[in-house]
């Protein structure tokens, strides 16, 4: 045991027991921050910012929801909308986080992407972040089903039908999901447990992992410099702060990061209070009914384009169904960003800028990002399937085929 | 020194066996648990009496929570002889309502004799048949008995299984 003496002190007193100046050295004071990064890289604050607050009001939303689907509706509408006070407030809250959150995931992604942040040393970092990206969107899929609407009752049968798709155990398996022939009580029930209990538990262990993995290979910049960590903290606490490319998370870099956050919450309640809407759908206020589905089904926003690649296969190709045609290329959708480090050959770090055939490749994909977010709201007919399939087509051929090519010749390109 | 190596390692053998005995026991008990309940799976028959439909009539009924489309065939609609469900000499088509694709329910339109879609466009015949966009296979057939002129859902009869026997 360390020597404890009589404490000087309440913080003294602690020290001597908990280490608190060390661990806040590890964890704040000697965390060195590059200088060179602009707001981009405030979207993880704010991520967890949001997370924080669809923790909080999801706490007091779950004091009043009862997950029946005989009670489920009218507690959220009826009890937690107009009897709980400020209850609508906490819905609101919850609603447009979960929804806002995806953007500043995707906008957190694409800067990953523009500036090589997921290369060379930094693949744990975009791996765990793509963990968290695909553990969130079951957490808002499992969420949007409670208030048991009609779109939540379709949205949980079609996305739980998709699993009918796997080969031989298919069906069976769209069953012991379900708990039942049809989604049902006991669906509403499990995926209650998923969204309450098991993923927030996933979703902060593979938080505090994300944090970590960031720490050893350190946080990227905008010209990609490779920084001598350890020197320039060691010109920083010398005196020379002028010099140093680094400077401590706290307080310094927080100074910059509370600001953005400040900004972004003015945004925020802005939606909270004035366009709340946009994140309710409208006919999520009808009540689910499993002999009736409404003219068009699709997903909220931040799940368009996946779903439009889904479905943009919608003729058979070969031989092979449409249908499993489609679903291939969804797995492969929600699975690619994954194999990003290894899908792009080169190993030079650099902002997409100083890359040219990276740099159009960059902003191809986030158009047709955009396309297929565009049309997967549409309905799939006519010339909509057709500019859905080609989106679809282009989304494919860039990651697979594209990327590892493009950077093949930047390869060579920097040898010769 | 040796002996007490052996014993260590016994004790990790001994420790995993015992370990990987209780999980596969601890996951089959929870692949159980998310089954479908005994109560779940015994309400699942219905007894429908065709008797008073019209040719070309088009009944919804429910059948272990998904719908079930019944059609009385009139003469202008083809027939399939290996579909269709024959009660007192009128052809039946008897599908259920859930599109082959993701699981929506497709609207009858009787002015093209198509049941659509609208989620992804899927169209199926006045035979369940799909005829267009993504849906793999025609709408599903459930197993069913004929009684006279009812029909009960759920129990799988002779003309169900000679249905089955030969798709």
């Amino acid at each position: 045991m360390a020597q404890i003496r009589k404490a000087t002190g309440i913080v003294d007193w602690l020290d001597q027991r908990l280490a608190v100046h060390k661990l806040l050295d590890v964890l704040m004071v000697k965390y060195w921050i590059p200088k060179q990064i602009n707001f981009l890289w405030a979207m993880g604050v704010i991520l967890t910012t949001l997370f924080t607050v669809l923790f909080i009001t999801g706490l007091l939303l779950v004091m009043y929801y009862k997950p029946d689907t005989a009670l489920a509706f009218d507690s959220v509408n009826k009890t937690i909308m107009q009897e709980v006070e400020y209850g609508w407030l906490w819905r609101h809250m919850h609603g447009v986080a979960a929804s806002v959150i995806f953007l500043i995931i995707y906008i957190h992604m694409l800067t990953g992407i523009y500036y090589g942040s997921y290369k060379k040393g930094r693949e744990m970092i975009w791996i765990s972040g793509m963990l968290l990206f695909v553990v969130f969107s079951a957490e808002a899929f499992s969420g949007y089903m409670l208030p048991w609407g009609q779109m939540s009752y379709w949205a949980a049968q079609v996305i739980t039908n998709l699993f009918g798709g796997i080969p031989f155990i298919g069906d069976a398996l769209v069953v012991w999901i379900r708990g039942d022939y049809a989604v049902s009580d006991p669906t509403l029930t499990r995926f209650f447990m998923l969204h309450v209990c098991l993923l927030p538990i996933v979703i902060i262990g593979i938080i505090a992992f994300h944090f970590y993995s960031l720490r050893i290979p350190h946080v990227n910049n905008e010209i990609a410099e490779e920084l001598d960590f350890d020197l320039e903290a060691e010109k920083y606490m010398s005196g020379d702060t002028k010099n140093s490319k680094v400077i401590p998370f706290w307080p310094a870099f927080l100074a910059k990061d509370f600001m953005y956050i400040s900004l972004f919450m003015i945004f925020f309640f802005y939606l909270v209070c004035f366009k709340f809407n946009f994140a309710m759908d409208p006919i999520n206020f009808d009540p689910a009914d499993a002999l009736k589905t409404p003219a068009h089904i699709y997903p909220e926003w931040y799940f368009l384009w996946s779903y439009e690649v889904l479905r943009g296969f919608f003729f058979d190709i070969g031989g092979i169904k449409a249908f499993d045609i489609g679903l291939a290329a969804f797995g492969i959708a929600q699975v690619i960003f994954f194999l990003l480090p290894w899908l792009d050959r080169s190993d030079v770090v650099k902002p997409a800028h100083e890359r040219p055939l990276f740099f159009i490749w960059f902003w191809v994909l986030l158009i047709d990002l955009i396309v297929l977010t565009i049309y997967g709201k549409l309905p799939p007919t006519g010339v909509n399937a057709w500019v859905g399939f080609a989106a679809s087509l282009v989304f494919l051929l860039l990651l697979l085929v594209v990327l590892p090519v493009i950077t093949i010749l930047e390869r060579k390109g920097a040898k010769s | 020194m040796a002996t007490s190596e052996s014993r260590r390692s016994f004790m990790g053998l001994a420790f995993g066996g015992v370990a990987a005995v209780g999980g596969v026991f601890s996951l089959v008990a929870m692949k159980k648990t998310w089954d479908p309940l005994p109560s779940v799976k015994a309400a699942g028959f219905t007894t429908v009496d065709l008797s008073s439909m019209q040719e070309g009539e088009l009944r919804t009924i429910e059948w272990r929570k998904k719908p079930i489309f019944i059609l009385k065939k009139d003469a202008n609609m083809a027939k399939d002889e290996k579909r269709d469900v024959v009660i007192d000499n009128s052809a039946y088509t008897v599908v259920i309502g859930l599109c082959t694709h993701l699981g929506c329910i497709p609207a009858y339109v009787p002015s093209e004799q198509l049941f659509k879609c609208a989620c992804h466009g899927g169209e199926f015949d006045t035979s369940g048949k799909n005829v267009f966009g993504p849906p793999p296979r025609p709408l599903d057939i459930p197993p069913f008995k004929i009684d006279g002129t009812k029909l009960v859902l759920g129990e799988e009869g002779p003309e169900y299984q000679k249905m089955i026997a030969e798709a």
